[in-house]
């Protein structure tokens, strides 16, 4: 290490170097198993409100696949990483766009279109 | 110049002194585009279950069909063996073959473990009258979940590969860039996972 070396400071789950180290591994395997065992209730459980549980469940998940990226990929907003996460945030709004757009104009359409009886009872 | 030493450079010094990136950042960006493209594949196929989920055409629904205890264990699988995974890919790192032989095998035994699991259900499944003609949401399942399962199929076909590749070849820059490329497939299912589990399995009510 040369002379940048006290400046630098750390972030989550890059613990030695370009790939992060043993302890990111576990804190994100403990963290990764919290999260899926509080899935896994937050579903079978009758303690919380029916209609909400669908949120939590994205919250959960979502908080999952950040801890994923951060322990297990070593992704973070360093300056070296720039490359890495400008895709990784073209991709997320990929995927949004694919999965929300999907939905919506599924929905709208099956609500818009009729069914072929009600055309039927139409043109009579 | 060494990996962490680029990356010191890249964070502390003038864009003119970094110079240009090594061969292990550059590999890794350029997986990372490859597994952002499957990510988007996988986004196609949940649209179409999302859309085509409520479309059971009088058979089956998710949640007679679906038996979380195996699910769990499933998940358990992916998630163990991807810190295994890790290990192994910190052990190739710090050339330590043992090490890195052992994490690599547990890795494969619970990829295998968890293939077990899901042949399983499919079989259940197909055997019960809900294979993938029955209706809409089956189809969509079987394509999205036996998609993620060819990955990890793919995936442990690989790592045979690279382990074959460490014996004869040995402790390879090249054979390190491949580790890593692998590590990072390995880690990307099962992000893949967490969708597939809450989604399909836990949303299915």
């Amino acid at each position: 290490m040369s002379e940048y070396s006290e400046a630098q400071d750390s972030v989550p789950g890059a613990g030695g170097g370009l790939h992060g180290s043993r302890r990111s591994y576990f804190v994100g395997f403990a963290a990764a198993l919290i999260l899926t065992l509080a899935s896994f209730a937050a579903a079978s459980t009758h303690l919380i409100y029916g209609p909400s549980v669908p949120v939590l469940l994205g919250v959960l998940a979502i908080a999952q696949m950040g801890v994923h990226l951060v322990f297990f990929f070593h992704i973070s907003s360093a300056p070296d990483q720039t490359n890495n996460f400008l895709s990784l945030a073209f991709g997320i709004f990929i995927v949004g766009l694919i999965v929300f757009g999907s939905m919506i104009i599924m929905a709208n359409l099956n609500h818009m279109v009729p069914t072929m009886e009600e055309l039927m009872k139409i043109q009579r | 110049m060494t990996s962490a030493e680029w990356v010191e450079r890249a964070v502390y010094a003038p864009l003119s002194e970094q110079g240009p990136a090594p061969k292990e950042v550059v590999v890794g960006f350029g997986f990372w585009l490859f597994l952002l493209s499957d990510i988007v594949i996988f986004a196609a196929l949940f649209a179409a279950y999302a859309v085509l989920s409520g479309a059971v055409a009088g058979g089956p629904s998710g949640p007679e069909l679906f038996d979380r205890q195996r699910v769990f264990t499933e998940t358990l699988c992916l998630l163990l063996s991807s810190v295994t995974c890790g290990f192994g890919y910190l052990a190739v790192q710090q050339r330590r073959a043992a090490p890195a032989y052992l994490w690599m095998f547990a890795t494969i035994v619970l990829g295998l473990l968890f293939l077990r699991q899901e042949t399983a259900e499919f079989a259940a499944m197909v055997a019960a009258g809900a294979g993938p003609s029955r209706s809409a949401f089956l189809s969509a399942f079987y394509t999205l979940v036996g998609t993620h399962g060819l990955h990890v199929t793919a995936g442990l076909a690989w790592l045979v590969v690279m382990l074959a590749q460490l014996a004869t070849l040995g402790f390879e820059p090249m054979v390190g860039r491949r580790f890593l490329c692998f590590a990072l497939f390995w880690h990307a299912l099962d992000i893949v996972w967490i969708g597939v589990f809450t989604i399909v399995y836990l949303g299915a009510h």
